[in-house]
This record gives structure tokens, sequence and C-alpha cells, in this order.
């Protein structure tokens, strides 16, 4: 095999993806320097690297720490919570694209779809999401890069909106579907854990555009990414649907 | 050979005394391969949202970007981490520790300091470590303590939060973890450099003898 890829990651993926946190980096050349790397550092031909694959060996040490995470994640261990003092200002915007290019959602079209393994299919408008019991969080959003930031979110628990829809909560996954194209998945526990909440205001504002308007789905139990912004369907389901960064190889389970 | 002449109650056909028994030996080369991933990788890390202002060239890190970085240190930690324990587990359980690490006093130290800077510090038995040698020794073990639980406060900072708040904190975490990989690289070096000065050192973490 002479498969010159890059471990944990997708190339179609990755080369058709924006480079966020390299814009300057051809991607490509990323093998070719891991190859020769992992060659220098402790491995003993080109070959070993590309067919061996060390992707591979990367890969599945990260569903095994997505299996490690899991059994250590506490469904009753809630994320610290701080005063109004701490929270960052301006909290840092944070996306694969510049600010200017955050989606715009129209209000009064919006309509939040619900799928997959639940008894009510009904989309649901923002008014009728206001009006869901709603709680404030301020908490600390970590980014897988490592900076953090402490933000004021306010909105329902997801839980509580599963509860409406009469969720299947023995499902594994709660997928997110987002107006900019973003998705992601969560395993169940996570989506029951007190703290995960459907946002509709950030520091008691209704949700602004650059922070996921209309809404955002806030877990402090897991990497910012985790958390998609923009959410227009959620749903329930038994298959791994992936994510927009996941795919490309950050871990699945990213939890906190 | 000086490691033999200096035993004058062995004959010749006697095997040369083991400095460096097996288990130290596998855990020691297994160690390094795990650390050099978890440093190279660790700085591709670093480099997503520097600590300080600089960052480091590429050339010398391991991954390629964030995510790849991410899986080889996220892999590498679990050779580092139970290598380790296998390591600290033996050193205490066949008193190696003890009876190569200690007694350690600052006295020493500056003695053995001051001979080794004017290239007057003895290498004649291998087995027998000076004070310089115990406290790197013992201080590089302790910057592997730190830098595992300061790298598990980053990695769980809720469902290890305690553990996060003896670091003061998830951001200070961070900064733990950079020095203790400082300190770590800093001994790196030095041993290193020792190491190829008096090359049976290499030798003897080889072959034993």
């Amino acid at each position: 095999m002479r498969r010159k890829r890059i471990p944990g990651v997708d190339p179609k993926l990755l080369i058709r993806d924006a480079a966020k946190l390299r814009p300057d980096f051809a991607r490509r050349s990323f093998l070719r320097g891991m190859a020769s790397l992992g060659t220098l550092t402790f491995l003993t031909g080109c070959d070993v690297v590309d067919g061996f694959s060390a992707e591979k060996v990367l890969r599945k040490m990260s569903e095994l720490n997505d299996g490690a995470q899991a059994w250590l994640f506490d469904p009753g261990q809630l994320a610290p919570e701080y005063p109004d003092s701490a929270i960052t200002r301006p909290f840092p915007f944070n996306a694969y694209y510049p600010e200017e290019d955050a989606p715009e959602v129209d209000a009064r079209d919006f309509k939040l779809e619900v799928g997959g393994l639940v008894d009510s299919k009904n989309s649901w408008t923002l008014d009728e999401l206001y009006a869901l019991p709603q709680e404030k969080q301020i908490t600390r959003h970590i980014c897988v890069e490592g900076w953090s930031a402490i933000g004021s979110w306010t909105g329902v628990r997801l839980s509580e909106f599963l509860r409406r829809v009469g969720a299947d909560t023995r499902a594994r996954y709660v997928w997110f579907q987002c107006a900019e194209g973003y998705s992601n998945t969560i395993d169940m526990a996570t989506a029951l854990h007190p703290q995960t909440q459907l946002s509709f205001r950030f520091d008691n504002e209704i949700l602004p555009r650059k922070y996921g308007f209309p809404m955002k789905c806030r877990m402090p139990t897991k990497l910012g990414f985790k958390n998609p912004k923009h959410v227009v369907a959620v749903h329930v389901t038994n298959s791994d649907l992936g994510g927009y960064w996941e795919n490309q190889g950050y871990n699945w389970h990213s939890g906190l | 050979m000086s490691v033999t002449t200096a035993s004058p109650s062995m004959t010749s056909n006697t095997a040369p005394q083991v400095i460096h028994p097996l288990w130290v030996r596998v855990t020691h080369w297994i160690n390094a391969v795990a650390m050099v991933v978890m440093i190279m990788s660790g700085w591709q890390i670093y480099n997503a949202s520097p600590l300080f202002p600089f960052v480091f060239p590429r050339e010398i890190t391991l991954g390629g970007w964030l995510a790849g970085a991410l899986l080889w240190h996220f892999a590498a930690m679990w050779l580092l981490v139970i290598n380790g324990i296998v390591y600290v587990t033996l050193g205490v359980l066949t008193g190696r520790f003890r009876r190569k690490f200690l007694p350690i006093s600052p006295h020493a130290v500056v003695a053995d300091v001051r001979a080794a800077l004017t290239f007057r510090l003895s290498h004649d038995d291998l087995s027998i470590y000076n004070a310089v040698q115990k406290l790197l020794y013992l201080g590089v073990i302790l910057a592997g303590f730190v830098v595992v639980l300061s790298g598990l406060a980053i990695w769980k900072p809720v469902q290890l939060q305690m553990l996060t708040a003896i670091f003061g904190g998830y951001d200070a975490a961070r900064y733990v973890h950079f020095f203790a990989m400082a300190g770590i690289v800093g001994f790196l070096i030095i041993h290193v450099v020792l190491a190829l000065l008096v090359p049976k050192t290499l030798r003897s973490m080889i072959t034993g003898r």
C-alpha cells in the first residue's frame, strides 16, 4: 500500500474543508511531514507509516478513548458554575468560517425539525421553544485548541425537550443539524445530563447570530466543537452519524 | 573493564555485574519512545493556542495539525502511563529506588556538581549514582507525576474537577503542564548529552552491563 494518508483523517473531507486551524497550510504536505517525522523518530521506513498505517492504529486508539471517556462520564457530575463577574467579555467568536459568514436564520420562518426515535415529529417554532421552562448556566467553554472562556447561556434542558417530544432515551445518540451545514452526534448520556441545554440566550440577550442564533446546544461536559450552533434539526438515533470535525479526525466523545 | 576490575572478588569466568536489570531497560526504552511522542505531539497541540509569544517549529512537532497531534498524544498517553506505573511499582517493590536514589543530601549535590564541572566526577562504578544523578532522576520522576496529573486535569476538567482545582483551575493547569514538560525536556537534554559523553552508560542501558 502506498497510500499517502493522514492518520485519523479522511482525505476527501480534509481537502474539501477550509483549513480553519491552519488556513495558510497546504494540507497534503502534512502527511509528508508526518511520515518523515514518524520515520525519523521511531519507525524504520516510510512503508511502515504508510502501509502498516499509523492512521489505523491511531483511529483505533481514539475509539478506545471514546470508550474510556464514556466510562469516566458521571451523569451526576456537574461542570463548575461561575458568578456573573467571571464571564469573559467579549466572549470569543469561534468557527471554521469568519464571523461575517455566520448563517443568518430568519426567526419568522424558523422551525426546529425533530426526527428519529421520537413520538412527536412536529416541528417547533421559536415562540413554542421560548415558552419551555428555562434555566441559566454560567460555565466554562473549553476549546479543543486549548483556550477557554466563561459564558452565560439560558435555555431549556435538552432532557426536558426530549421528554416532551417522547424521545426513546434508550437510543444511543442525538444528532444535530445546523443551518450552515455543520453537524454532530453526541451520546445519550450527555444528552440527558442536567447541564446539556438548548440555549436561546447568551448573557441574558437573545442569542446573537455570532453565537448561534436561534439556538445552540450547550454542553459544558464536552469540548466547544461538540456544542453545535444554529441548530435546525434534532434527531434521536441508534446510528452514529458523525460530525463535521469528528469526521476529520477529532476525537468523537471529546468529553471534559 | 572498569566494572569488573572494580570488583576484585569476581573471578574471570563470572558474568559481569548487572547494572540495569531487564525491567529497567525495557521500561526505560518504552518510556523514551512514549516521551518523545508525547512531547512532539504536545508541541503541536500547544501551537494551536500558544501560552507564550512563540510557537514550536513544525519540523520538530508530530501530527501535522491539531487533530493529528491530539490522536498521537492521546494514544501515546496510555503507553506512557502504563509503562510509568510498571516502572514506579517495580522501582519501589524491588527496593531499587531506595538503593539507587537514597540517601540524597544538598551537601552531596553541591560537592558533586562542583566535581562534575571540573571534570573530576568519577564514573568508574556505573551501578552507583552520584548525588547529581540522584537529584535529576528523582526530579524527572516527580516531573513525570506532575505532567501526567496536570494532563489529566486539562483533559477532564469536569469529571476530575477536584484535580483541576488542585492545579489552580483549567487555565493554570495548562501552565503547570507546560512547565512540567519544559522540566522533562531540560532533563532529557542533560541526560542525552551526558550519556553521549560517557558512552558506557548508554551501553549498560542496552545490555544491562
